[in-house]
């Protein structure tokens, strides 16, 4: 079987995972020329309630869209992190909000522990942008989609006004990114 | 693209200028990007006060001519149901769109299921003919919408596109034919005036021609069973042949209207059938199965009613055994019991915890 990367992104309703599951598997799929699908599973609130949203990259068809060997897991809730950790494969990458997330679960994980918020809130000056801070650290990190590609996708998919905020989001991301790597 | 998108650029595709809906989760996105596109290309969108309301705004609307379609999730399928039935008896085109959520009842709103397969097709009392869809991809999503369309034009029936939560909010890649590639099916109109025109005569291929109303040819639409007038009657011989001519519109017809799609069965010893999203885990596992050395191949129902009962049973004539994935408690486990007549094992594997079937579930039940 060919190259396959699953990613998770987990939370709770209304912190904008599933726009960033789009804009991730847009950017490989469209403007990386790979192939990849975007699910999401989320309960009936509009906010709150445990919401993921699963991103598959591969170089050939994909079948089943949904995420059973995690390559990455972003858990911005405890709760997310203690749910979901056990899909997350050998060695996978797993990313927390360390503002939200304190326990970490056993197992051999290359575990990133990052103020995810408080970078949103002090350094793009809206903790609103958390998930797109959280993209360009995952972008960083996974190698698995081009820079240009996601700030293409972002692009086509933000809400019109905010593009500049958001991509300012996504750079600052990439360059907590850079330095987690770089530590390693 | 998202299922749903493709869903609504499959319908305008096909000529769609009229919808009218309730939303309601997971179809919502369909009745959304319509409410934007069908303006801008003079369509109309009307969200009505209900679904019952909404089905109705969709008969009058066909039988003015315009295709017409709605969208729609669990319980508001539920209450669509009567006005189903009377698109059926009255024989007008009409495109429902269900976007299968778990149920009974308001049941699991966000969450896949695939419960509606047998109220698709008797969800309306009485014995009318309805055709069924279930797309398992983006791409065949648009495809089998245009495809609906057409079908309900070419036979006047309404035609119900079996969707699921997964297929309609997954997003992927998709490139979409260009407009010369798309085959567009319309309704057969009246060859005679309309002093002559009898709206529901007995042809020769047992569909009669349809008038658009306000094009000068008057008559009678009624739910009530009617002679070729349109009107009422209870002479039993006018009864019997009319409903017996709309439920043979369809069996005449099936192998047009059947539609299935094969993986792996030339060899294969055991047999998968699979539909929707499941068939999607189904694919995957059967590759991982080959990968071992099972020799098994996949059926895939693209059309679920009429049921492909003959595909079935010419695999029951080949396999040793057919498993049968699906979310909800074995509805079509059951009709591939019926069509395998106990040539074969039938193996059901049923979920409705709003989980989809896992390729490794499917796998599991492959290897005992």
């Amino acid at each position: 079987m060919g190259f396959r990367y699953e990613v998770r992104l987990s939370g709770s309703g209304g912190q904008g995972l599933i726009l960033v599951g789009k804009v991730l598997a847009e950017a490989a799929a469209i403007y990386d020329d790979k192939n990849a699908t975007q699910s999401q599973s989320y309960g009936p609130e509009a906010r709150g309630g445990a919401s993921r949203s699963e991103v598959i990259i591969s170089d050939e068809d994909i079948d089943y869209p949904k995420a059973t060997n995690i390559d990455l897991l972003l858990a911005l809730t405890q709760e997310s992190c203690d749910k979901y950790y056990k899909d997350l494969k050998d060695g996978g990458i797993l990313l927390v909000d360390s503002e939200y997330v304190t326990q970490l679960p056993r197992g051999n994980f290359r575990n990133y522990k990052v103020p995810i918020s408080e970078i949103a809130r002090s350094q793009v000056g809206k903790v609103l942008v958390a998930n797109i801070v959280a993209l360009g650290i995952i972008t960083e990190l996974s190698g698995v989609v081009s820079r240009e590609a996601v700030e293409s996708a972002i692009l086509s998919r933000v809400p019109k006004g905010t593009e500049e905020l958001n991509l300012k989001a996504f750079r600052v991301g990439l360059e907590k990114g850079k330095a987690l790597k770089e530590k390693d | 693209m998202q299922g749903n998108e493709a869903c609504a650029e499959g319908a305008l595709a096909a000529g769609l200028s009229f919808f009218a809906g309730y939303p309601i989760t997971p179809s919502s996105e369909i009745a959304e990007i319509l409410s934007q596109r069908l303006p801008r290309i003079g369509g109309r969108f009307i969200q009505m006060e209900d679904e019952i309301a909404s089905m109705g705004a969709v008969i009058g609307a066909s039988l003015v001519g315009v295709k017409a379609m709605t969208a729609t999730s669990g319980p508001g399928f539920s209450l669509k149901q009567e006005n189903i039935g009377y698109a059926a008896i009255a024989e007008i085109p009409c495109v429902i769109v269900n976007v299968m959520r778990g149920g009974p009842s308001t049941g699991l709103p966000t969450l896949p299921s695939q419960g509606d397969v047998m109220q698709a097709r008797w969800g309306s009392h009485g014995d009318h003919p309805v055709i069924v869809l279930a797309p398992y991809s983006v791409r065949e999503t648009f495809e089998l919408t245009v495809r609906a369309f057409n079908l309900a034009e070419q036979y006047r029936v309404p035609v119900i596109l079996l969707m699921d939560e997964i297929v309609g909010h997954v997003n992927e890649k998709v490139r979409l034919p260009h407009p010369s590639e798309i085959e567009i099916i319309d309704r057969q109109k009246p060859m005679v005036s309309p002093e002559d025109y009898l709206p529901y005569c007995q042809t020769e291929d047992d569909i009669p021609p349809m008038a658009n109303f306000g094009e000068g040819y008057r008559y009678h639409v009624t739910g009530l069973c009617h002679d070729e007038t349109g009107f009422p009657t209870n002479d039993p011989a006018k009864i019997n042949s009319l409903l017996r001519r709309i439920n043979r519109k369809i069996e005449r017809y099936r192998d047009d209207i059947i539609e299935v799609a094969e993986l792996e069965l030339g060899d294969a010893e055991i047999g998968v059938v699979a539909y929707g999203s499941t068939a999607r885990s189904a694919r995957r596992a059967v590759i991982m199965a080959r990968e071992e050395g099972i020799k098994v191949g996949l059926l895939r129902p693209v059309t679920l009613w009429p049921f492909p009962e003959e595909q079935v049973t010419k695999l029951a004539d080949q396999v040793k055994r057919i498993i049968v994935p699906e979310m909800n408690l074995g509805q079509v486990a059951q009709l591939v019991k019926c069509s395998a007549e106990g040539k074969t094992k039938v193996v059901p594997l049923t979920r409705v915890d709003g989980e989809p079937i896992s390729p490794q579930q499917i796998l599991d039940l492959l290897k005992k």
